[in-house]
């Protein structure tokens, strides 16, 4: 059970949360028009007449955005309907030129689905999909310029969103968590959305309210729009939860409304409210016919599709024999994926995977860089598994070897060859070196003798420390055992 | 239907336009009467009968992904009533 | 020597090709009549150097034999569409001051095919009117007008009083509700409303993206065919444009009308319709059946409720096309404190009376509660229209009708201004074609009792101009209206 109780005064309560995620499409060329979605170019200078919501302009559907909603909608397991429709969300905004939003309303491209997530205790969760829509974005507004006026940048203007909307199936802010980290890596798998919350280009909005255990049906819920990371959504949910727990418990009501989240003070807080409600007026757009998309045209995609996180862990679980959270852990990234996939071929995967999330993730962090910046290829990660596997060097070795590895990039043979690294495993030299370790420590032979067992790590201490590190520990502890008694 | 004032109101809010409070009444028998008028269309059985939103048969036509527009800020804000630094200049949006 | 303005473009070409005058002298006739009619109202943008400059071009390849099918032809233009450099008001003043940086697909046709351009023509603003009395420039006169200044009908009201006071040799018009036919009625001009689909819409201004359609006005049916051809054609700009061929209109022209099913709705002889309109919707049938045709009774059952359908959809569509016009980007502003403040009073200021009871009414169709009771209604009753289209056109090849109630009426008539779905009567017979997304032709039929023109409309299959042409040419021969 990994959903989250708050135990109140009057009892326990769940919490009962749904996500809108807009996720910024990978494409050359904005959804309805022709110019470009580079991001950081200057003012207004990515911007059509189009997008600019100049009289008598019309819009025209790029087909990559079609292609892009049907790859997502394929990794999320879902529906990818052959029939779907365009329609008009009214609502004045600054950085909204048309003075509506060209959206998906009635008829959406994809339908229902599901996600499957893992969670640190191990178990899995699908989280169901309700449907994914295709939109464009918005403009930029800066507000903080001027004291009295607001500027308008539509550069943004226009680019292809996926709305994706869960069902309200999540019941922790972990479960959001595990699912926004999972919906990341799938659509960066895909390459349908790069994924960067911090950069906006994946946003989410969150639905919250919360119920008494054991209650049916959902109560009021709160939205938060535009929170912007893993982070941010988690403690959101949280945030909220525990306030409308406590306005209940103190006989109040949730009234539905939209909500701000203050990642400083990690607290939510109402809206300025309108005169009058929103009002959407949705309609079908009657500038673009219904889009029709063939089987053969959704098959054609399906036949391309990458290997998606959720078989690839599969096939390192029962092929390369990992455990299925380690990976889970390193499927979450496509790169990582692929860099172990490397270093393991041919090597022993497991070890290759503990040397991957331990030191090597470890190197990263402490160097501040990122997987393609990493001096360590993964043909050289395996080649040190393989060394240790091989007993060529020890695992205590193969540490400053890694280290030295870091600094230079070298390969790990090399590092053996030239700094005369090779393990020691003639038990005769050995020998040699125990026997002139014991015959110099007399006391503590004696100490040992006397019952003081613990001394057989000393002696192995220095025996390696007389190797240089360099005999086989296994080699050194039988000896030691053997003359000791 | 007949819709009332505040409905009156509400409707000019939505459209962004000024209803003095004087022209509320008359707007509203206005609109009254249109309303009245239309709701002939009450006599029409329409049941089982699909919405017919456009009259066009063909399907939508989708675009190549490519870059064909843009470079043209100049012309974007040639006929802006107010712009400054590149942007388009608007008065305080108040949150 | 005729006077130039006289001629018809298919005369006009000709002359050109004989070098009997230059695309020059013909322009500048025309920049003349202009001069001379000004007081009509028809243009409210000239662009007589333009022109010249134009005809100038369009001389030196005739001189080199080159050219298109309308080289050196002097036009008019409905200023609802966007020409590039040349200011774009759709007669509204929330668009004062705005120069498009694009032309227009429709226009753009037009140029490629050797036009020029005189100026741009009046209309009711943003095409929202039957009287073009709702233009922000003020109403146009009809040529026609003898004592008391007539409407020329709108919303193409400066293109058909153009075409008929011979101050272009022909005009772009659009069609939304029966915005090219009739104003072409009540100024005794000939006008095509095509299928939908056949002109691009990009670049004109939008007021109901599923009905408008541009379409040509002109002094004869042999014009709008040489006019439509240039016109239309498929634009992957818009998404709504069709891939249709584009057949040679005028290939149909004097072609044999024997057999040609011509069918009589029985719903359009309303209760009231005005005798001598009836009389000449039968003059117009008989004389086709003199060449031969067949008439044929048919049932267009739900005609009575298009127009509620078209004062719903229409407002609908336009309550969110007219969205964009909020002082940002381009028009005229008018500041406040907040933006909403400033987009509320640049609206305020810049809509007409009609364009905001139009949005007004299509934000209410559209609004939370209101949608299935009315828009949703609107739109199934549309499909019944155009059903009972498709049913009677399995018994006619054409569909023979009035264009429009009654002839040209008074500016400022206060029987049409009591309220305004006395206005909206107007399109009693153009509406449900316009929502069944038909080609309809209106050409004069004769003058009434007043000596004002009168409008017959012809009605054609989806994509089927071609029997329109037909049909229109040889009613044309047999009426032998004389053009003012």
């Amino acid at each position: 059970m990994s959903g989250m109780i708050i135990q109140g005064k009057t009892g326990d309560w769940e919490v009962i949360c749904g996500l809108e995620i807009h996720c910024q499409i990978l494409s050359k060329s904005k959804i309805f028009s022709g110019a470009s979605t580079h991001y950081g170019s200057e003012v207004n200078e990515n911007v059509s007449f189009i997008d600019a919501g100049m009289p008598g302009m019309l819009p025209t559907l790029n087909e990559e955005c079609v292609r892009q909603a049907v790859k997502t909608g394929l990794g999320l397991n879902a529906k990818i309907n052959n029939y779907s429709a365009f329609a008009r969300k009214n609502y004045f905004y600054a950085d909204l030129p048309q003075g509506y939003q060209i959206t998906q309303f009635q008829y959406p491209i994809v339908g229902e689905g599901f996600v499957k997530i893992e969670l640190e205790n191990g178990e899995t969760k699908d989280i169901g999909i309700e449907r994914l829509h295709i939109e464009q974005d918005a403009g930029k507004s800066i507000h903080d310029i001027s004291p009295t006026k607001s500027f308008i940048d539509l550069n943004r203007a226009g680019v292809g969103l996926m709305e994706i909307v869960t069902k309200p199936d999540f019941r922790s802010p972990e479960e959001a968590g595990a699912f926004l980290r999972k919906l990341r890596s799938i659509v960066r798998y895909l390459g349908t959305c790069d994924g960067n919350m911090d950069e906006g280009s994946m946003r989410c909005d969150i639905n919250v309210s919360v119920r008494k255990v054991g209650e049916d049906g959902f109560r009021t819920r709160n939205e938060m729009k535009n929170v912007n990371s893993v982070k941010f959504v988690m403690q959101a949910i949280e945030s909220e939860a525990r306030r409308h727990v406590e306005v209940y418990e103190s006989g109040g009501q949730i009234e539905q409304e939209t909500r701000q989240f203050n990642p400083t003070t990690c607290t939510t807080k109402a809206m300025r409210k309108k005169e009058y409600a929103h009002d959407y007026r949705y309609f079908p757009e009657p500038d673009l016919p219904p889009l029709v998309l063939s089987d053969e045209y959704i098959n054609n995609i399906k036949n391309d599709m990458v290997e998606l996180p959720d078989a690839k862990k599969e096939r390192f679980v029962k092929e390369l024999g990992l455990t299925p959270y380690d990976a889970s852990v390193i499927c979450e990234n496509k790169e990582v994926a692929e860099f172990f996939e490397k270093a393991a071929s041919g090597h022993d995967a497991k070890k290759v995977a503990n040397w991957l999330m331990g030191d090597f993730f470890a190197m990263l962090n402490e160097k501040k860089i990122t997987l393609a910046e990493s001096p360590i290829s993964a043909e050289n990660l395996g080649a040190l598994v393989e060394l240790v596997s091989k007993n060529v060097i020890n695992g205590k070795t193969a540490k400053d070897v890694f280290a030295i590895m870091a600094a230079t990039g070298d390969a790990p043979e090399k590092i053996v060859e030239e700094k005369g690294l090779k393990q020691v495993t003639d038990v005769g030299a050995i020998e040699k070196v125990v026997d002139e370790i014991l015959a110099n420590n007399q006391a503590n032979v004696e100490a040992y003798k006397a019952g003081k067992t613990n001394l057989i790590g000393w002696f192995v201490g220095q025996v390696m420390k007389a190797s240089q590190g360099k005999a086989n520990p296994e080699v050194v502890n039988k000896l030691l055992k053997q003359k000791l008694g | 239907m007949s819709i009332d004032a505040n409905t009156v109101k509400k409707i000019a809010f939505l459209s962004h336009l000024k209803i003095e409070d004087d022209k509320v009444a008359a707007t509203q028998e206005e609109f009254n009467k249109i309303l009245q008028w239309v709701d002939q269309l009450k006599e029409v059985d329409t049941d089982n009968v699909e919405p017919l939103v456009s009259v066009n048969n063909e399907h939508l036509r989708l675009r190549q992904d490519e870059v064909t527009e843009g470079n043209q800020a100049e012309a974007v804000l040639a006929n802006a009533p107010v712009k400054e630094y590149g942007y388009f200049v608007v008065p305080k949006v108040v949150e | 020597m005729t006077e130039l303005t006289e001629l018809t473009i298919a005369q006009a070409s000709a002359g050109l090709k004989k070098k009997e005058f230059t695309a020059v002298e013909l322009t500048e006739a025309y920049i003349a009549n202009m001069d001379k009619h000004r007081n009509l109202n028809a243009y409210v943008c000239e662009t007589p150097d333009k022109a010249i400059a134009q005809a100038k071009i369009s001389q030196e390849k005739i001189n080199s034999g080159q050219g298109g099918d309308l080289e050196g032809i002097p036009l008019g233009i409905k200023d609802l569409f966007c020409t590039k450099g040349i200011a774009t008001t759709a007669c509204s003043n929330i668009l004062k001051g705005f120069v498009p940086p694009y032309e227009s697909t429709v226009t753009a046709n037009l140029l490629q095919a050797g036009a020029n351009f005189l100026g741009k023509l009046n209309l009711d603003e943003f095409a929202m009117g039957g009287s073009n009395e709702t233009s922000a420039f003020g109403p146009v006169i009809n040529p026609w007008s003898k004592d008391v200044p007539l409407v020329a009908g709108g919303s193409s009201g400066g293109s058909a009083a153009a075409v008929a006071a011979k101050m272009c040799a022909a005009a772009t018009g659009t069609d939304t509700g029966g915005s090219i036919r009739q104003p072409a009625a009540f100024c005794g001009v000939t006008g095509i409303k095509p299928t939908y689909g056949r002109c691009s819409r990009y670049g004109i201004i939008a007021f109901a993206s599923s009905l408008d359609q541009a379409g040509p006005i002109a002094k004869d049916v042999t014009d709008c065919a040489i006019m439509l051809k240039a016109m239309a054609g498929f634009d992957n700009k818009d998404s709504t444009s069709s891939q249709q061929p584009v057949p040679d209109f005028c290939k149909v022209l004097g072609a044999d009308v024997r057999g040609m099913r011509i069918g009589i709705p029985k719903e359009y002889r309303v209760d009231g319709l005005n005798p001598e309109i009836a009389s000449y919707w039968d003059k117009a049938a008989a004389m086709l059946k003199d060449k031969g045709a067949e008439i044929v009774e048919i049932s267009l059952p739900h005609t009575k409720y298009a127009l509620a359908v078209y004062y719903i959809i229409a407002p609908a569509e336009a309550s969110s096309n007219l969205a964009r016009y909020d002082g940002l980007r381009y028009g005229n502003r008018v500041d406040g404190e907040h933006l909403d403040d400033m987009y509320t009073n640049s609206r305020t200021a810049g809509f007409g009376k009609e364009v905001k009871r139009r949005i007004m009414i299509g934000t209410y169709v559209l609004s939370a509660g209101y949608y299935d009771a009315y828009y949703l209604k609107a739109q199934k009753v549309r499909r019944l229209i155009r059903d009972d289209f498709i049913k009677a056109f399995e018994k006619c090849d054409i569909i023979l009708t009035p264009t429009a109630p009654s002839a040209a009426f008074a500016i400022g008539d206060e029987s049409m201004q009591k309220d305004p779905i006395t206005m909206w009567l107007n399109d009693i017979f153009t509406v449900s074609i316009s929502l069944a997304g038909l080609p309809a032709m209106s050409l004069p039929i004769g003058l009434n009792h007043d000596g004002l023109p009168l409008g017959m409309q012809i009605i054609g299959k989806s994509f089927d101009e071609e029997n329109v042409f037909k049909a229109g040419y040889c009613l044309e021969q047999q009426a032998g209206f004389k053009r003012k």
